[in-house]
C-alpha cells in the first residue's frame, strides 16, 4: 500500500519532501527489539560530533537528529519559536497538529506501533498544559515519549509572565522524569538522558522544558554527550533463583494461567511468550493492553480478562491455582474486588518495575526484570524440569476451560430498534482489513467491542487508552500510528462522543497526506455511561444523549464535517451496506476516510462484571450469570 | 502502624524536594517528618523521612521513592542501628519570679537557654523525640509561647558511610 499522492498542487513541495523522508527511513521490524542501549545509553547511531558553537535551539534540533528521530508532532508558539526556526531546515519530518493534545496522542500512537520514542513539541503555558492529558495517558500505559516544551526566559520564571506555566510542576506526578533547562550547554545531555529514560526500563513520558533564553543563547555542541543518571539503574535480568522457583511452581501447578499484560508488548517479547506458552501448555489471557501479543487464533488463548472479558478468561483467573503474571499490573479493571480475585492462586509476578510487584496483589515469586530476558530463562528452567519430571497434565483444566469457551463465546443480540448492531460493524472492519491492519480505539463501548470482536494476531496492532481512559485518543493516535507504519491500513474505531473531542486532527491528516480511516460507531450517545445508566440508574439518561445519530438533528453531521476537512466521507445505516462501505474505505488511500456508522444506542457490552463485585459475578447478558459446573 | 525512618540520598537538583513530597501526597503516604540538607559529597543531599506505615506499605513507599530518577539510595534506619535526633526551639513565658525554675528545668534536660527577655526565654534542645516530648511537658505549666521543631535527623552507627557505598555502586 502506498502513502498515496498529494491532494493539491499547492502542497506538492511539502509532500514530495515528506515522501523522500519516508523512503530514507530505515524500516525496523517492530518486534526486532532494537537495543542500542546495550551498547551506549545514548540512543541513535552515536555519531561523533566535534565541539561546534551553535544556539540552544539548534542544539535541540541537532540532538533530536543525532538521537535518530525521524518524525515529530507539534505546534509552535512564542516560547518555542527559536527552536522552530532551525527545525525548518532539518531532515526531520515535523507534523503541524491543530491542538497540542493531538501532538501528544500522535506521539503515543507512533511509539506504540514502532517501539521507538514518540516526540511532541509545544510552547509554554497553554501549549504545554494542552499536552497534559496525553502525557498522563502515556504515563498510565507506559508509552515511551519525550515532550519538549518552550518555557518563558529564565529571568522571568516565577513572575507570572505571559504564557508562563510551571509545566514541570504540573506534570511531576505523570511523568517518568522531567527537566527544566535554563543553560543551553545542558541541552545535549538532557536530550540524551530524556530519550534514555523514556525508552529503557519501564517506558514512560519524559518532559524537557526549555527556557526561551536557553534556546537563544550560544553553546558548544558535541556528541555523544555523557549520560549522568546516578539514581537510574533499571534491572533487566531476572534473578536466577527466582526464575527457577517460578519454574518449580509451574511444574507443580494443576490450573496455571499465563496472565499477560502490556509489558510483554513493550518488551517485544511475543515470540518468547509463544515459546513459553507452548512449552508449558498453560492457558493464556491477554489484557486490554496486551491484545495481539499472543495470537487470538491460538488454541491456548482463552481471551481477555477483566470487567468486559470473556467468561473463559475471567474464570480461568478466578479458578486458577497459579498466575504466571508477565508485564501486567493487577489493574482494578482486571481484578474486580481485589480480595476476591483468584482466591486460590499463587502468584508469580515478573515486571521491570519493582513497584508494581506486590502493589495490589502480593506475589509469591517476585521477579524483577525485563520479560524479554525472563521469559526465555523461564522456558529454559521449565525444559530442564520437564525433562526430569515429565510435562504436567492439564487435561482436566483444559476440559473445564474449553467447555466455557464453547458455552460462552463472545457474541451479541440484535438490537430491537432495527438499527445495526455496533458489534457487527466492528467485527466486519476487522474481518475485511485483516490482522496486518492497525486498530486504534477511543474509550467506551466501541473500545471494548473493538477489543472483543477484532481478531488480533500480532503485537502492536491494537492501540487504545487503557489506564487513562482518554476519550479522544483514537483520531490523533491513529494519525501517529499511520506516520509510524505508513504501509499499514490504520483504522480509528471511534465513538461519536470521542470523535468530537479531537477530530480537528483530520485537518492535519488531510494536509499532511496521512490517510487514516475513521469508523465512527455512532450510537448518538455517550454509550458506556448510558449503559451504566441503563443498568444501575434505572434508565435515567442524565446528559448522555449527543443528538448525532438516527432520528436526531445530527449536530454535527459527521459526513459533512469530514467533507469539510477534505476527507472522503460516507454514512452507513443499514446492515446490508456495511461490507461495501468498508471496502470503499479500504480502496481510498489518497486522503483520510470517515465513515459514520449509524448504530443502535441500545446495544450493550457483554460480558460484564459490575463494579464493586467479585469476578465470580460475571454476567453474560443482563442479570444472566453463567451456570457453574462445580469442577471439584 | 509502625514508625519508620528512611535515609534517602538524592541528587542536589532543583525540584527534588518537591518530587519526594509530591510522591507522598499523590500516593497518600503519611510523612511524619522530613529533614533535608547537603552532605559531605558535593551535589548530593540527604533526606531523613519519618513515616508511619505497616510492612507492605513501607515496601511500596521505598519502591516508589526508588523510582524517582534523582533518588540515589534509600536505607531504612532502625532505632537500634542508628542515632536519631530532633532539634527544637521553645519560647517559654518566664518573668523574674519563674525564670530560675524554667532554666533549671532546661538544665536537667541538658538544653540551653539561647535568648532571654523580661517576659520569656528561648530554650534550645536536641535529642531523641521522646526526650523532647518530656521537656515540653515540663515546660508546659510555665506557658509555651512558640515551638519550632526540625525533622528527625538520623545516621547509622559505626564507621560505614551511606554515600560512600552509593557512589561505589553508581
Amino acid at each position: 500500500m502506498s502513502k498515496g499522492s498529494p491532494i493539491s498542487p499547492s502542497l506538492m513541495a511539502t509532500k514530495s519532501a515528506g515522501a523522500h523522508k519516508a523512503s530514507e527511513r530505515v524500516e525496523r521490524p517492530a518486534d526486532a527489539g532494537v537495543d542500542t542501549a546495550a551498547v551506549s545509553p545514548v540512543l541513535g547511531p552515536n555519531n561523533v560530533v566535534p565541539p561546534t558553537v551553535m544556539t540552544g535551539s539548534q542544539a535541540i534540533v541537532r540532538s533530536l537528529e543525532e538521537l535518530g528521530v525521524d518524525d515529530i508532532f507539534g505546534l509552535p508558539g512564542g516560547a518555542i519559536l527559536p527552536t522552530y526556526d532551525p527545525l525548518m531546515a532539518s531532515r526531520m519530518n515535523h507534523i503541524l497538529v491543530r491542538h497540542e493534545q493531538g501532538a501528544g496522542h500522535a506521539a503515543q500512537g507512533y511509539a506504540m506501533v514502532t517501539g521507538r520514542v514518540g516526540v511532541c513539541i509545544a510552547t509554554s503555558g497553554p501549549g504545554a498544559t494542552n499536552l497534559v492529558t496525553a502525557i498522563m495517558d502515556a504515563h498510565m500505559d507506559s508509552v515511551p515519549m519525550v515532550a519538549i516544551t518552550g518555557q518563558v526566559s529564565s529571568g522571568v520564571i516565577g513572575t507570572d509572565a505571559f504564557q508562563e506555566a510551571d509545566i514541570v510542576g504540573i506534570t511531576m506526578p505523570i511523568t517518568k522524569h522531567s527537566f527544566l533547562v535554563t543553560d543551553p550547554n545542558d541541552i545535549p545531555h538532557v536530550m540524551a538522558e530524556a530519550f534514555h529514560l523514556a525508552s529503557t526500563g519501564r517506558p514512560g513520558p519524559v518532559l524537557v522544558d526549555v527556557a526561551k533564553d536557553a534556546q537563544q543563547g550560544q553553546m558548544t555542541f558535541s556528541w555523544p554527550p555523557k549520560i549522568d543518571l546516578p539514581g537510574y539503574h533499571p534491572v533487566l535480568r531476572g534473578h536466577n533463583k527466582q526464575v527457577r522457583e517460578a519454574a518449580r511452581l509451574i511444574a507443580a501447578a494443576s490450573k496455571p494461567v499465563l496472565y499477560v499484560g502490556g509489558g510483554v508488548v513493550k518488551a517485544h517479547a511475543s515470540a518468547e511468550l509463544l515459546e513459553l506458552a507452548e512449552l508449558s501448555g498453560a492457558p493464556v489471557v491477554t489484557t486490554l493492553m496486551a491484545r495481539g501479543v499472543f495470537p487470538d487464533s491460538h488454541p491456548q488463548h482463552v481471551g481477555m480478562p477483566g470487567m468486559h472479558g470473556t467468561v473463559s478468561a475471567v474464570t480461568a483467573l478466578q479458578q486458577s491455582d497459579l498466575l504466571i503474571t508477565l508485564g501486567a499490573r493487577f489493574d482494578d479493571r482486571v481484578t474486580g474486588v481485589l480480595k476476591t480475585f483468584a482466591p486460590n492462586a499463587k502468584v508469580i509476578h515478573a515486571d521491570i518495575d519493582p513497584a508494581e510487584i506486590s502493589k495490589n496483589r502480593t506475589a509469591d515469586v517476585p521477579i524483577v526484570g525485563s520479560v524479554k530476558e525472563i521469559i526465555p530463562e523461564l522456558s529454559e528452567a521449565l525444559r530442564t524440569l520437564f525433562a526430569v519430571s515429565g510435562t504436567p497434565d492439564y487435561t482436566n483444566w483444559w476440559a473445564f476451560l474449553n467447555n466455557l469457551k464453547e458455552t460462552y463465546p463472545l457474541g451479541w443480540t440484535e438490537p430491537d430498534d432495527g438499527l445495526s448492531a455496533p458489534q457487527r460493524v466492528i467485527e466486519r472492519i476487522g474481518a475485511l482489513t485483516g490482522p496486518e491492519g492497525v486498530y486504534v480505539a477511543g474509550v467506551g463501548q466501541h473500545q471494548m467491542w473493538a477489543s472483543q470482536f477484532i481478531k488480533y494476531e500480532r503485537p502492536h496492532a491494537w492501540l487504545n487508552s487503557g489506564g487513562a481512559g482518554t476519550m479522544g485518543y483514537a483520531v490523533p493516535a491513529a494519525m501517529g500510528a499511520k506516520v509510524g507504519n505508513p504501509d499499514r491500513v490504520v483504522w480509528a474505531i471511534d465513538g461519536d462522543g470521542c470523535f468530537q473531542m479531537t477530530n480537528q486532527e483530520l485537518a492535519t491528516c488531510a494536509i499532511n497526506n496521512i490517510p487514516i480511516k475513521v469508523a465512527i460507531i455512532n450510537n448518538s450517545s455517550l454509550g458506556m455511561v448510558r449503559q451504566w445508566q441503563t443498568l444501575f440508574y434505572e434508565g435515567r439518561y442524565s446528559n448522555t444523549d449527543l443528538n448525532t445519530g438516527h432520528d436526531t438533528v445530527r449536530i454535527p453531521d459527521f459526513v459533512k464535517l469530514a467533507d469539510a476537512y477534505g476527507c472522503a466521507s460516507f454514512r452507513c445505516d443499514r446492515d446490508e451496506d456495511i461490507d461495501a462501505t468498508i471496502q470503499k474505505a479500504l480502496e481510498i488511500n489518497d486522503r483520510p476516510v470517515v465513515i459514520d456508522f449509524v448504530v443502535s444506542p441500545n446495544s450493550m457490552v457483554w460480558p460484564m462484571v459490575p463494579a464493586g463485585v467479585s469476578n465470580d459475578q460475571i454476567q453474560v447478558a443482563r442479570n444472566m450469570t453463567p451456570e457453574w459446573e462445580e469442577e471439584d | 502502624m509502625t514508625r519508620h525512618t528512611l535515609s534517602v540520598l538524592v541528587e542536589d537538583k532543583p525540584g527534588v524536594l518537591t518530587r519526594v513530597a509530591s510522591l507522598f501526597a499523590r500516593r497518600a503516604f503519611n510523612i511524619n517528618s522530613l529533614a533535608v540538607g547537603p552532605t559531605e559529597v558535593p551535589g548530593m543531599s540527604r533526606m531523613t523521612v519519618v513515616v508511619d506505615a505497616d510492612g507492605e506499605l513501607i515496601e511500596q513507599i521505598t519502591k516508589q521513592l526508588n523510582k524517582l530518577v534523582n533518588v540515589i539510595k534509600i536505607v531504612e534506619l532502625t532505632s537500634e542501628s542508628s542515632v536519631q535526633r530532633d532539634h527544637i526551639l521553645v519560647k517559654v513565658r518566664a518573668d523574674a519570679a519563674t525564670r530560675l525554675q524554667v532554666t533549671q528545668a532546661a538544665d536537667l534536660f541538658r538544653a540551653a537557654v539561647v535568648d532571654v527577655s523580661t517576659e520569656s526565654v528561648v530554650i534550645e534542645a536536641t535529642g531523641h523525640p521522646e526526650k523532647l516530648t518530656a521537656l515540653l511537658s515540663v515546660l508546659e505549666p510555665f506557658g509555651i509561647r512558640e515551638i519550632v521543631q526540625s525533622g528527625t535527623l538520623a545516621v547509622g552507627r559505626g564507621s560505614r558511610s551511606m554515600s560512600d557505598r552509593a557512589l561505589r555502586s553508581a
